[in-house]
Parts: structure tokens; sequence; C-alpha cells
């Protein structure tokens, strides 16, 4: 029987939560645990509340779980809420604890600890500052543990690798690296403190702790990937030459990824002054001979049809755009999960234009997509969207090292004019039998052309003729038909069902994009055997595989989807596309991802029930009253409370001297 | 030019023309400005297929059709995003911009502001005749305050852009103006944008004699005060060029200068470089930044057998 532990460290932004996490992380993976790891954060630099969960288990994970087993909070509104509001936004993560979980909480906010009403977890006060002095008294630093609370986050991960029972040398070790070059003195002090947090809890809380970690399975060479980075070293393997982009959430860590290794894989990246400088100048280096991209979120997307219109007609090898979802509609939530660009990214601009739209449902199809979306581009001429969200961006998991051997480069059709062949000869919009024309590259003797985002003949001059216009534009668009035949199923969809492929279910899932980790985490534990549910995840929404899915659909007596969007727009591609009406749609729009929880219990309500509709939010199936619900009874705290001030975020030493 | 290099010229301008039947009014100063363009290629002996004229939309942005070299005629406003992706993807190539005024500094003046900050080496080339003509002549950003044409239903209430300043504000490092009936010094305007490493901003005077009954063949031809009304600024004691690019002083009192004499107060117009910086170009920043620039163009480089070891041991 498999066994994971939940692992959750809250504190304000700039107090380094994030870079404790992915420390722990960091060493626990080096150990063979499977990690999964997710962040909730704001559109915000300094001071706002942020939460990262970490998922350790003996064997691989997908997803979150809502139970957490351990809570390190750094300050007090991860106790107990932002209720210094006028309307609070959450109540702190103490709901979240499974029974007989513990919080190690900084002694400062001992105050707060007494606020708690659960009698069924336990809660251990750390003094980090007297820890603190003592580190910083050894390193000749007395009586400066004030100036240096940022290191907080380092003893709250020492004491965090004590209740784990988890060995301390290996996080060590993955502190000194995460100072890098620089590691010395600081690096040092950061251990020191850690440590005696660590032996402090290690002889007071650990053995109270009931939650263990589970047996670490045999080490294996493995990553531990974020999305983002998934995704920019898919470009660098796919000859990606130049990548544009305009900074937005939560696109923007795939750019400044891959603006580190310029240098290294002569790749350009390119900031623009907007979005539409960054998807026109990608349009314009494909068309120069060169793989290009450009990365955005929703509100630059907006920016965006324009480009997509200029890249189909002129026949450009591209761009490959990724599209990372978040919150809509306008700016929404920039820095939260939301599955509501599907309908958009399919239908972005003017007229009918012949567009692929791939979406990858986790962080290794993230970099095999990616790869993909620059030789469709290449080979059919097109403009590639890769659909990803706010949720597959920044989570982490352990992955088996990415194989590139099997990863082939097209480059697709380019014109090589004949010895002594004419100027004049060439035609770039040449009418072909499969639509396809083959490009030149600027700068090829005689391969001089024209091309125009008006409509235009063969050679790329512009046309209002009725029949060139007929001709051209079942040219463009029969190239998604080619598309369709050439790529295989696997790479459409894929059906996780019972073994024999003859057996059928009853329930038939269906999912797409970052959802299916948290289906195929909730089947594992509801239905391990698959003898209940299949789970069909769509991968490809352009072409769509529309054969393939309506026989699956049809085939099942009860299909559920999910969507992490209000309108349910899955269902809506399907039902346009197969005319297949989905029986119950569960849809979810709150900002945060599906968690496995989430899934299971919306199934099981959806089998039981039958209703059409389901809203699930914080692992429960929730009437659409939910939200005022919890609205009130937020208010209601915030009014029961004593007067509460925001937290502090500590600052380094010396900030803003 | 020598006899005797021109003797040996292997283009002529009308290498750079396309066989193509041209649909501009009969008149337009467009045509002077394509014929400048296509000499002053030829003048620089740049072959056509190392060529390439991008431009936006409207009637300027149909001249790549009539040229023979590669043509982009792209979106409107987007002339300045899609010539320096085009140049960062080859480098060798000599790209060239071309636009109306509206396209320029209208829908695209974020583009254009922030183009001219990388000093790419390109030139821009704008055609500028105070109003959008393709869709029967409305205001564009340089018309003057107070002004209209028979086109427009009323004059304008808002401030013109002026091209000149604007430039100079951005970071474009040759900033000059033409007129498109003088097609002979014009060419020879463009050679030299063409010739200066950096971006060159030439906006040009266009007649439109369809919809622009002010700004007319005539009117640019008159006197005023009993001077011409165009005249040159080479052939008066005006040096635009900074001697020492690295001087502050020397560039701000050129950007002055030229910030004086394009506000043009005495109601004489001048035409010719106003400002002449050379300073290292984007290109030359990438090529420290990017080693393989320093051999081949982006386009020319093998970039298809990357190894991504060294990111994944990263990851472990």
């Amino acid at each position: 029987m498999s066994s994971s532990f939940s692992w959750m460290i809250g504190g304000p932004q700039g107090s380094g939560l994030n870079v404790s996490a992915e420390i722990l992380a960091r060493s626990l993976s080096r150990a063979g645990y499977y990690i999964f790891g997710q962040i909730e954060y704001h559109s915000n630099i300094k001071g706002k509340h942020s939460a990262y969960r970490l998922r350790v288990s003996d064997v691989p994970v997908h997803s979150h779980v809502e139970a957490v087993h351990l809570l390190s909070a750094l300050d007090e509104e991860t106790l107990v809420g932002d209720l210094y509001h006028e309307f609070p936004a959450h109540r702190g993560h103490v709901h979240e604890i499974a029974p007989g979980g513990a919080i190690l909480y900084d002694a400062e906010q001992r105050k707060f600890a007494e606020w708690i009403e659960r009698d069924d977890i336990l809660l251990w006060e750390m003094p980090y500052a007297e820890l603190l002095e003592r580190a910083l008294a050894e390193a000749g630093k007395p009586g400066q543990a004030r100036a240096y609370r940022i290191m907080t986050n380092t003893l709250a991960l020492g004491a965090s690798v004590a209740v784990l029972g988890f060995d301390f040398e290996p996080v060590a070790q993955a502190i000194r690296e995460s100072f890098g070059m620089k590691a010395g003195k600081v690096a040092q002090l950061n251990v020191n403190a850690a440590k005696y947090a660590y032996e402090y809890a290690s002889e007071r809380f650990a053995k109270d702790m009931k939650y263990k970690l589970p047996v670490a399975p045999a080490r294996r060479e493995q990553i531990l990937v974020k999305g983002t980075q998934a995704v920019g070293l898919a470009k660098i393997q796919a000859g990606c030459g130049l990548q544009t982009y305009y900074p937005i959430s939560p696109a923007t860590d795939e750019s400044v990824y891959l603006e580190n290794y310029q240098g290294d894989y002569n790749l350009l990246v390119l900031q623009t002054e907007d979005e539409v400088a960054a998807i026109d100048a990608a349009v314009m280096g494909a068309h120069g001979g060169v793989r290009s991209s450009t990365s955005t979120s929703g509100p630059g997307f907006s920016l965006m049809p324009e480009g997509l219109g200029f890249a189909a007609i002129t026949e450009a090898p591209g761009p490959v755009v990724l599209l990372y979802q978040r919150g809509g509609p306008s700016t929404g939530l920039p820095t939260r999960q939301e599955q509501g660009d599907l309908l958009f990214a399919l239908n972005a601009g003017q007229g009918d234009i012949p567009r692929m739209v791939l979406a990858p449902g986790d962080i290794q199809e993230s970099f095999y997509d990616t790869f993909d979306a620059f030789n469709y581009a290449d080979r059919y001429q097109v403009p590639v969207i890769v659909l990803v969200d706010k949720h597959l961006a920044s989570c982490y998991q352990t992955l088996p090292v990415f194989d590139t051997s099997k990863l082939k480069i097209d480059r697709g059709l380019i014109y090589q004019p004949a010895q002594g062949s004419p100027n004049g000869d060439y035609l770039r919009h040449a009418f072909t039998e499969n639509g396809i024309s083959p490009r030149a590259i600027p700068g090829t003797p005689n391969g001089i052309f024209w091309t125009t985002t008006d409509e235009h003949d063969p050679r790329g001059h512009i046309t209002e003729g009725i029949g060139n216009r007929i001709q051209m534009m079942q040219k463009r668009m029969n190239k998604l038909q080619l598309a369709a035949r050439e790529i295989p199923d696997e790479k459409k969809f894929c059906l996780f069902g019972p073994k024999s492929a003859q057996k059928k279910t009853p329930v038939l899932i269906v999912a797409w994009g970052s959802t299916k980790g948290a289906v195929l985490d909730a089947l594992d534990r509801a239905d391990p055997q698959r003898q209940n549910y299949s789970f069909l995840q769509l991968r490809m929404m352009r072409p769509f595989p529309t054969e393939q899915v309506t026989q699956l659909l049809q085939g099942a007596a009860k299909v559920i989807s999910f969507d992490g969007n209000y309108s349910g727009q899955i269902a809506t591609l399907i039902r346009a596309e197969t005319g297949f009406n989905i029986h119950h749609q569960v849809v979810k729009f709150d900002g945060r991802p599906f968690s496995e929880d989430e899934i299971i219990v919306a199934i099981e309500k959806a089998v039981a029930d039958g209703a059409e509709r389901l809203i699930v939010s914080e692992g429960q199936v929730v009437p659409p009253e939910y939200g005022l619900e919890q609205f009130n009874k937020m208010l209601e705290l915030r009014k029961k409370r004593p007067k509460m001030l925001a937290p502090m975020v500590p600052l380094p030493p010396g900030y803003n001297k | 030019m020598s006899t005797v290099a021109t003797e040996l010229k292997l283009f002529k301008a009308s290498d750079y023309k396309a066989e193509i039947h041209n649909d501009w009014c009969p008149g337009c100063g467009d045509f002077g400005i394509l014929n400048a363009v296509q000499m002053a290629l030829a003048k620089l002996q740049i072959p056509p297929h190392r060529t390439a004229a991008v431009s936006g939309i409207g009637c300027a942005g149909k001249a790549p059709h009539y040229m023979h070299t590669y043509s982009f005629h792209t979106l409107h406003g987007r002339v300045m995003p899609s010539v320096t992706a085009l140049k960062l993807a080859n480098h060798d190539l000599t790209v060239i911009g071309v636009g109306g005024d509206g396209d320029a500094y209208g829908i695209g003046a974020g583009h254009f502001v922030n183009g001219g900050r990388r000093n790419l080496d390109i030139t821009y080339i704008v055609f500028n005749n105070d109003i959008y003509a393709l869709t029967k002549g409305q205001a564009s950003p340089t018309i003057a305050k107070g002004q209209k044409t028979k086109s427009m239903p009323e004059e304008t209430i808002m401030d013109a852009i002026n091209p000149i300043l604007l430039a100079l504000a951005c970071g474009y490092t040759f900033v000059a103006r033409g007129y498109a009936l003088d097609i002979k010094s014009l060419s020879e305007l463009i050679a030299q944008g063409i010739q200066h490493r950096g971006s060159s901003l030439i906006d040009v005077y266009q007649t439109c004699p369809t919809y622009n009954d002010l700004h007319t063949k005539s009117w640019y031809g008159e006197a005023v005060d009993g001077q011409p009304r165009l005249y040159h600024l080479e052939d008066t004691d005006y040096d635009p060029v900074v001697h020492n690019p690295n001087d502050p002083a020397e560039i701000a009192q050129k950007k002055a200068q030229a910030l004086l004499k394009s506000q043009a107060t005495e109601g004489r117009l001048a035409l010719g470089v106003y400002y002449k910086l050379e300073v290292p170009t984007y290109e030359d920043y990438l090529k420290a930044k990017i080693p393989g620039l320093r051999e081949k163009p982006l386009a020319e480089l093998d970039l298809y057998h990357r190894d991504i070891t060294p990111n994944l041991r990263e990851l472990m």
C-alpha cells in the first residue's frame, strides 16, 4: 500500500518560504521520494500570503491533496487568516490539517495560536528568534536576531525536517547549494540556524508525530522540475532560436529561464514593448528562417489574435505560442489557476484561421508537446498554440529524466532553387496537392517571394478574385486535415481504462490540461483496478480527434467532465465537435486547481444524484451559495476576534539602505 | 561614386522593380519614394535577394509588392516588430521598413518608440502625407491642429506629432527628412540611411493628389518670404553629425539643434539629415552575449543538435 506525506509552509511573500520548500523537495527527491509541489501566491511582491504544499510519496504522484499533515507557519496569517482586511480573503490553513496532524509556529505568534479552536491537532511552538540568536552569536553577530529575522524560513525548514524524521545533512547540503558560488559564511550561518531548529524540534516534538514519511523508494535518476522549466527545455531541444515575450504572470518564468541560457545555446530572447509586438516579431522570426516562439497569459493573448491571423494567412512556419491560462476575465486573478481560455485559444482572431491547439496534461507532456509544436509549425506552416496554465507552470514534480533520444526535428518543406533556375520560377503560396507550399528562407538566391496579410495569389500579391479566394481558403484550412491524418492518436488523446481493451467501465471521465494529475491520483485511490471509471484525457484540441472521441463517448453509460472554468468549455467543445452532450459537468472556478479529493467527491455525487452541473471548491461539492457562506463566515470571525494587524514581512538586513 | 564603379554595376534600379501593375493613384507621391528606394539600392549594389522590404498597411504598405526583393506586407502599425525580428533572424539582410504616417506614428506609435530604443541596423522610411488615404482621407497624426483637407469633414483639434522630435526622443541614430518629389536627393538620403549602422528614420513629405489639397506639389514649391519653402540642410552650415559619441554634451547639443530645426518656426521646411550618431548597434550587443552570432546570422546557425543534459543535471 502506498502512502504519502503532506507538508505545507505558509507565510508572507518575500519571506523565502518557496526557497525552503524547494530545498526540502530537492533533498527528498535525491533520497528517492516522489514529489508533487504546488504553490499558491498573490499578485504582490512582499507581504501578502503565500502557501507551498509538498506531497511526498513512495509512488509517483501527480497532484496535491487537501489534507495537510504538517504545517509550518511563518506568520499569524497562516494560522488565522487575513482578518485585518475589511473583507478577509481566507481563514488560514488550520482547517486543512488532518486529525492528528501538527503545526510548527513561531513563538512570536503565540497570541494567535491561542485562537485556534481545534483540539485534534498538535501545536508546537518554536523559539525561532532565540535559536537564531544562538547561531548569530556564534557567527560574531550577537544581538541581531531582529535584523536577521528573514532567516526564519531556514529555521522553519530545519524544524520541519526534524518532524519528518528525515536526515539533516542532505538538507544542509541543499541549503549550501542554494547560495550558489558565493556559499561561505552566510550559507554556513543558515545551515547552523537550521540545525539548531532541527535539534530543538527533534528533541521535543518528533516522537509525537503521528504521520510519518513513507519508507524511501529505491534511489533512481530523476529530475525535480516545474512546468515553465519543462517548456523552456523543450524549446531549447526543439531548436527554438527566437523567443519573444512581454512580462506577465504566470508565463514570465519560462522566458527568464531561457534568457539565462542565451549564450549557451545561441537562443535569442527578445523582450518586446507589448504582446502585439511579441507575436508579430515571432511570426517574422519564423518567416526569417528561425524557429520562433512567444509565451504569454490570457491578458497578453488578448492582444495576439492579429498575429495568429498574420501567421496563418502568410503561411508562416509558426510561431509556437505558449498560453499560460490564469483566472479571467480581464486582469482577473493574475496568479491563480483557471482553464478559461480553451474556446478563446480555438477561436481568437477574425475569419477562419488554421491553427493547431495542443493541451498537455502534465509537466512531462508539456515537454514533449512543446517539442512537437515546433515540428507541426514547420511542417504545416500554421501557428501552434500550446495551452498550459498557472498550475502546470508553477507546480514541481519528480519525473524520469526527459528522454530526448527519440526526438526528431522536422523542418518541413524548404524551397531549394534548382541549379540555374531563373528568378520568377518560385511561388511562395503555390497551390499544391496537400496545401503545403515549400517555403524559401529570405536571403536564398533566386528564392525571392512576396507575401501579404491581404488575400493573395500564389505569388503573394494581393487579389480579390473569387476563384483564387476559394482555392486559397481551402489550401490553408486543409492543412489541418493533413495534420489530423498524419499525427498519431496517442498525441491527441489518452484513455486510462481497464487493462483489457474489451472491458468497458460504466463511467467515463473526461478532463484536459493540468486536471489530468488530480484525476489519475483520484482513480488510483478510488478505483485502482479501473472497474468503474475510465478516464479520457483530451490533449489535442485542434485538429480535434472527432471520430475517436465520439466513439468513446457513445460507448459510455455515464460521462462526467471536469473543467477548470465557469461555463464548462470542454463540454461545449465536445458538443460542437461530436454532437454529444456530456451527462454531468463538474466545474471549478475558484482560482485554484482541482485536487484529487474534489475529483472523488464530485464523481460520487454525480453518480448518486445525477446532477447535470456540479461546482467544487475546497475539497467539496458546493452549492452556488457556498461563496456567500464563506464570505459571511469570515466577516463573523473578524468581528469575534480582537483587532488584528497585518503580519510584517521580514526584510533582509540592510534592505532599503 | 566614380565613373568606373558605375560602369561595373551589376544591379540597375530596374532590377529592384517587380513585374506587377501598380495601383497607386496617378501622380501619387509614393511613386517618387519607391523610385528613390530602388535607386538607392542600385547605388549601393545590394543584391535583391539580400534585401527585404517590410511594410504595414495602407497605400504605402503596398510598396513591397512593387519591389523585387524579399517582400513582406504585414499588419497595420507593425512595421517595427516585423523589421526587428527579420533582422534578428538574419542580420546579413538589408532590411527596409516602409509605411505611412498613421501606421508609424498612430497605430504603431508604441512600436515606433520602442523600436528606436534598440538601434538595430535597419532603415525605416515613413510616407508622410498627413492623412489616412486608403480609407479616403481622414486626419492622421501628422496633420497640424486647425487644418482640414478636402477629405475631412471638420478641421482637426489635436496637435500634430513631430516625427523628427519623436525619433530623437526614442533613440533613432539617423534622423532625416526627404521629399517624395525630389527623387534624386531622396535616394541619396535613403542610401545614407541604409549605410548608417543603426536605426534610421527617414520621414518623407509625400503628396496625396487625391485627398490632401493642402500640402500639394505647388504648396511645397511655393516661396516663403521670398525663399523656397523646401531647402536642403546640406546647403547650409548645419552639421548633423555627433563627432564624439562618448560626449553626452555634444549628443545633447546635436539633438537640441535638430529639435529647433524640426519646429520650422519660420515656415520653411528643411530636408536632409537632422541627426546622426554612430554607436554600437543592438546586433553588436547581441554578438557579445550570443557567441554564434559572431560567426553567422541566427537563421544559418545549426540550432538543431543541442544537448540539454547540463540543464537536466541542474534539476537533479
